[in-house]
């Protein structure tokens, strides 16, 4: 058995029993883990110490492109590149420009939403270790694992696993990389 | 924030019956996962697939003889095309309402039909897309309305609602099927854990794109479906406004109106919950769905339809009212016209379907008649498109002049392209149901996690209890 491990994984029944195992495995000081759940449970990731605000950022951002890309195409296209005169109104009629720009505005926001998320979670993603875990087909359907990665600084492959099975966890084993 | 989840927890049941994580996963993927399926679904689809190819020869033909074959004319240049495109985008809007609006208000019982209802919403917006691109007569060149540089040199008008149009319509096709799945990748990838055969492995593993079910992906992925929905909020409110204004800007009697905006968008929500309880009622007893597809729900969606139709009706109303008082003599004609016109029965059908019928639905035995919803369902998706009908039509016959005046009698072809984009709908419905969980899996788990604090069956009640009298002590 040389190949390298990746971490320890512990297995839970409910998500309260995962939620309550990962406050005490911040208290014990690991840094390094990750919590898998068959749903979003609340107060799960910031059980685990993580909190990220990129994405809603990306969106924000997205969005201010959007809109100054779709009103600067009108601007462009009905003042600079192509004027017509409508009724004798002026070729910057902004409130007509208005619906298009909120549509392109929408449109880059969700993009940014959609690539943000699936950008920022590092998906597409063919090959990740944990899938050797034992019964981590169960994390997507009815079961709930908690996972201290051996990069943590306080990894130490028995105490780590004798810390897992003292929370009260179903199954504990080894993950290879 | 434990106790606010339960503070907005409903007093009742959402699923019935006993039921796990486990059989939850079960009950849904295995439609998907599974080869054996009901009779009637191989007959349904067979059907809706013989009117796709009736939509595809009258398209075929359109294209070889130009849209003289249809039966629009000088003065009525609007026929079914438009009847129909506004029939069907107004269909898409209650998808992302029930998707995204109930998200933000934080309505449980949405959890159960939101999947199956923006599947709705493409699939609907698809058909309506086809009739503008069909009716402008040469596709080919539909990329004129595009800001695309072109050999003509011209651009498009950015002061026409007809390509503000092209941008709504666009746009919330494409958001609309970011969000259905964005929503979709965890479900995929419970498909790809539970599937036996080695190809739904890969097809459903290549689409989950390594998705894990970790805490900091459902962070991530919370804050993406959030900020989805309140784009989409706005977005679907926006569509339906830009529609109308394709009449409303216009200076044709009956169009020229601000009710127009609201009007629209409450007549959109009202045929699209008319069409979700179509599709739900047939397809949940199919597929047994009742403990997800509770007759709670189906009481729901109903009183959502009796109150976006009281509003529908107010419209009805305001027409008259302001035709009335604006002492404008073609305005006044044209609701003569519709009382007493050519068209009359279509406008007196269009009352009875949207305003009396549904007027039944006060009834609380009548919500619990699920025969009955489904054929009110069906008349409001009637009368929905009749509104549309006379909306079009009673304004376009009777131009400013008499000289100008004539009649639209929809031809063959007309009715061969609206039922083939029925046909196509239902097709591509019968499709997802198939290969899609047509309910969210994990947002089912999720809702069974908090009815299920609330209460605790016997059999994993101490444990729960337990680990949660423990969490509150650090």
């Amino acid at each position: 058995m040389n190949v390298p491990l990746y971490g320890i994984i512990a297995e839970f029944e409910s998500a309260e029993e995962l939620l309550h195992a990962a406050k005490r495995a911040r208290e014990a000081g690991y840094t390094q883990m990750d919590a898998y759940s068959p749903f979003p449970v609340h107060g799960l990731s910031e059980a685990i110490g993580f909190e990220d605000h990129k994405v809603p950022w990306t969106v924000f951002l997205a969005g201010v492109v959007g809109a100054i890309a779709g009103f600067s195409l009108q601007y462009y296209i009905s003042v600079v590149d192509y004027p017509l005169n409508v009724g004798g109104r002026p070729f910057l009629s902004w409130p007509s420009f208005i619906p298009v720009t909120f549509e392109t505005t929408v449109l880059f926001a969700a993009f940014g939403a959609f690539i943000g998320m699936l950008a920022f979670n590092g998906l597409p993603q063919p090959y990740h270790p944990v899938f050797n875990a034992p019964r981590f087909e169960r994390a997507s359907q009815d079961r709930f694992f908690l996972c201290i990665e051996a990069k943590d600084p306080l990894f130490d492959r028995t105490k780590t696993r004798q810390f897992l099975e003292n929370l009260g966890a179903r199954l504990v084993s080894e993950v290879e990389e | 924030m434990q106790g606010e989840i339960v503070r907005t927890e409903p007093a009742v049941e959402l699923i019935e019956g006993r039921h796990s994580y486990e059989s939850i996963t079960h009950k849904i993927s295995s439609v998907v996962l599974s080869y054996r399926h009901p009779k009637a679904w191989y007959v349904v689809t067979a059907i809706a697939a013989f009117f796709v190819f009736v939509l595809i020869t009258s398209v075929t033909w359109l294209l070889l003889r130009g849209v003289g074959i249809w039966g629009i004319n000088q003065p009525v240049g609007w026929g079914f095309d438009i009847i129909n495109f506004v029939w069907w985008i107004g269909i898409g809007h209650a998808g992302t309402l029930i998707s995204a609006i109930l998200l933000l208000l934080r309505q449980q019982w949405r959890t159960s039909i939101n999947r199956f209802a923006e599947a709705m919403t493409i699939f609907a917006v698809m058909c309506a897309g086809m009739f503008p691109l069909l009716h402008v007569g040469r596709p080919w060149v539909v990329y004129w309305l595009l800001p695309i540089p072109n050999w003509t040199g011209a651009w498009p008008q950015f002061r026409s609602p007809l390509i503000w149009d092209v941008f709504a319509v666009t746009t919330y096709l494409t958001v609309s099927l970011l969000f259905w799945f964005t929503g979709l990748i965890p479900d995929l990838a419970t498909l790809r854990d539970r599937a036996k055969n080695r190809l739904a492995q890969v097809i459903f593993g290549v689409l989950a794109m390594g998705w894990r079910n970790s805490a900091k992906h459902w962070h991530r992925f919370d804050s993406a479906y959030l900020l989805l929905a309140g784009l989409s909020t706005p977005l679907v409110v926006s569509v339906h406004s830009i529609v109308s204004l394709d009449f409303a800007v216009s200076l044709i009697p009956g169009w020229h109106t601000t009710i127009f905006p609201p009007y629209f968008v409450a007549g959109a929500i009202y045929s699209g919950f008319a069409m979700v309880l179509t599709l739900v009622i047939p397809i949940r007893a199919l597929y047994k769905m009742q403990d997800f597809l509770t007759m709670k729900h189906l009481d729901w969606m109903a009183k959502i339809m009796l109150a976006t139709g009281l509003i529908v009706f107010y419209g009805y109303i305001m027409e008259i009212f302001t035709a009335l008082y604006s002492a404008n003599q073609y305005e006044q004609y044209l609701i003569t016209n519709r009382f007493f016109g050519p068209y009359a029965p279509f406008f007196w059908a269009l009352l009875v379907c949207n305003g009396l019928i549904p007027q039944v639905l006060w009834s609380p035995k009548v919500r619990q008649n699920v025969l009955l919803l489904f054929l009110i369902s069906l008349i409001v998706n009637v009368g929905m498109w009749l509104e549309r009908f006379v909306i079009v039509v009673t304004s376009l016959h009777r131009d400013f002049l008499p000289s100008s005046w004539g009649m639209y009698v929809p031809t063959v072809w007309d009715w061969g392209v609206y039922l083939g984009t029925i046909g196509f709908f239902t097709f591509m419905m019968f499709l997802f149901v198939r290969f899609v969980p047509m309910i969210s899996i994990f947002e089912m788990r999720d809702l069974l996690h908090q009815t299920d604090r609330h209460h605790p069956a016997p059999a994993t009640g101490t444990a729960v209890t337990s680990a949660v009298s423990t969490e509150v002590t650090p």
